[in-house]
């Protein structure tokens, strides 16, 4: 069997993966959509990991609700991603600039 | 594993949840067969839903603590007077954006849903009794929020606003969730009642509960507004179309400053010590933040983002106070900042006009020669939110200060002084604008009735709760004992 601290170091790996991804990328807002979905998915692990090594139920349930979640999220993030990219006909990150101050 | 058993007892605790999901389902079946001109009729399904929510929130009101679907679920006093205030908020910001959703065409059935989906967002967090229903509930409201944010779909900068809220929610949403996740791990149990117990047997000072600690403070930062989490702030505010504003800016924070109960404070109380030094340096830095960059704003709406975001900073105050009376005077604050913050919004709903935005500074000038009762009501909420006696802003004030100086943090409460003395420059700047300058424009006053006579009744709450502030303060120490 993988030791929980394996599985919870790929966990944190993949984490720290996505917030960087979010903050380090400057190109494309479809990649970030795909950062916020690794992000929840390494929560998953870790919910995982913990519920067998605590022979417990219930962080297995929250992982089903994660992913359904995960679902509605990205479904209203790629609206509003359609609605930016007609008005604008550009998904870059860096022309999401109009406001300042 | 033991049977789950759900009774009639669960579902009479979850009555008015339950209650509003029927509606919602209802008002989209309904919504689906009338055509633009007969509109009013889901407007006004969505007011006699809220109003029916609120009698069978008194109905089913519970006088103690009960807990329902094993755990998951929390009826308490607190919960109910939440809620019902929720209603009122939720109802007051719809009344007020009607006239300009008309204008704009966004006077649509999505829009009232939307509403209706985030206030059920928000007593689901209310009532949260596990991190999992905690969560949902958080998911719920800031879902319906960023489509809210987007419904405006021919413009294109609430579509920009849109997508960083979205982008930078999610994130919170995240952060929220891995440190649930790792204080699941350590502790073995999603309840608040069983956590609270846990994590007095694990021992509060653990490593890795700290860590995990961190995580959820910094999630709930972001939803609150908290500095150095606040960016989205000014940008939703200001790029959301003006009733969306006020619609975000008024009702959720009475569901964050719930959710910090719940969770910090119910949930994770053993840890108080660990959790009231990283949230004085979050209030610290949102007071300072807030109050010095609201000065160089010209956009009213911008301003009273950061606004929003230094008076956040009081609000935790009250909370980081870990004791009773912080949490009163926070609740007390939250309840006070909501109405003072939808009369504000609610005043550049009452300017605008069809194709025009009044939410420049620019266009409060010589608003005494137009109105001097509006001139008037706004002056009310600037020296309210400035905290100035004998306004109920300044009760509010007191009430958190006291808090903080009760537990030994006599410093915390001057800085916090000398911040909104800061402050009362930019909310008394409006009132010079309204009374000593010249009017830009000579158009008048084109909102209907039923604003007129909202906003004033707003005016009125600011100053009469001022002149007898213990109907909400007793109010909130009787439900938070």
């Amino acid at each position: 069997m993988i030791p929980l601290e394996h599985v919870l170091l790929l966990a944190g790996v993949l984490f720290a993966l996505s917030v960087a991804g979010i903050f380090l990328n400057r190109k494309n807002v479809i990649l970030l959509l795909m950062c916020i979905e690794l992000m929840l998915l390494s929560v998953n692990f870790n919910f995982i990991a913990f519920a067998r090594h605590l022979g417990d139920l219930n962080g297995q349930i929250f992982v089903f609700f994660i992913m359904t979640v995960a679902a509605a999220e990205s479904a209203i993030g790629l609206a509003i991603l359609v609605v930016l990219f007609r008005r604008r006909k550009s998904i870059n990150v860096e022309q999401l600039d109009l406001m300042k101050g | 594993m033991t049977e789950v058993v759900i009774n009639a007892a669960d579902y009479a605790a979850a009555a008015a949840e339950i209650f509003v999901l029927g509606a919602i389902c209802a008002i989209l079946l309904v919504d689906l067969f009338l055509d633009d001109a007969k509109r009013w009729i889901s407007f006004a399904l969505t007011l006699i839903a809220l109003v029916g929510a609120a009698f069978v929130t008194v109905n089913f009101a519970v006088d103690e603590r009960v807990t329902a679907f094993n755990g998951a679920f929390i009826a308490d006093p607190m919960g109910d007077v939440l809620k019902l205030f929720a209603y009122g908020t939720v109802g007051a910001a719809l009344l007020y954006a009607r006239e300009s959703l008309q204008q704009r065409g966004l006077f649509k059935g999505e829009y009232f849903v939307l509403a209706l989906l985030a206030l059920l967002g928000m007593m689901v967090m209310t009532s949260a009794g596990s991190l999992l229903t905690v969560y949902l509930g958080v998911e719920l409201l800031a879902l319906s929020l960023y489509s809210l944010v987007a419904i405006e779909r021919d413009a294109e900068v609430p579509a920009e606003s849109a997508m960083k809220y979205f982008v930078l929610g999610a994130i919170a949403s995240g952060m929220m969730l891995y440190g649930f996740s790792i204080v699941y791990g350590l502790t073995g149990t999603l309840q608040l009642d069983d956590l609270a117990i846990a994590v007095r047997e694990v021992g509060p000072d653990k490593l890795g509960l700290l860590f995990g600690l961190v995580f959820i403070v910094a999630g709930l930062a972001f939803k609150f507004g908290a500095v150095p989490f606040h960016m989205w702030v000014p940008d939703v505010y200001h790029g959301a179309a003006t009733p969306v504003t006020l619609f975000i800016g008024s009702a959720p924070k009475i569901a964050y400053f719930v959710l910090a109960i719940r969770v910090l404070a119910e949930g994770l109380g053993a840890m108080v010590e660990s959790w009231q030094g990283i949230l004085i340096v979050l209030s610290v830095l949102s007071m300072a933040i807030g109050n010095v960059v609201a000065i160089a704003q010209s956009n009213l709406k911008r301003m009273l983002a950061y606004s929003t975001i230094s008076n956040v900073g009081f609000i935790l105050l009250g909370i980081l106070a870990g004791t009773t009376d912080g949490y009163r005077a926070a609740m007390y604050y939250t309840f006070v900042y909501v109405i003072m913050a939808i009369g504000s919004f609610a005043m550049i709903l009452l300017l605008s006009r069809k194709g025009f935005e009044a939410d420049k500074l620019d266009d409060f000038r010589g608003l005494n020669r137009k109105s001097p009762w509006f001139a008037a009501v706004m002056a009310m909420l600037m020296f309210s939110t400035a905290g100035v006696p004998p306004f109920v802003g300044f009760w509010a004030k007191l009430a958190v200060l006291g808090a903080v100086v009760e537990v030994g943090l006599e410093w915390l409460a001057v800085v916090a002084v000398v911040f909104s003395v800061i402050g009362a420059y930019y909310y008394l700047r409006v009132v010079k604008l309204m009374y000593f300058d010249e009017p830009t424009e000579e158009v008048e006053i084109q909102a209907g009735g039923t604003m007129r006579a909202l906003l004033s009744l707003n005016g009125l709450a600011v100053l009469l709760l001022g002149i007898f502030p213990s109907v909400l303060i007793e109010l909130c120490a009787r439900v938070l004992p």
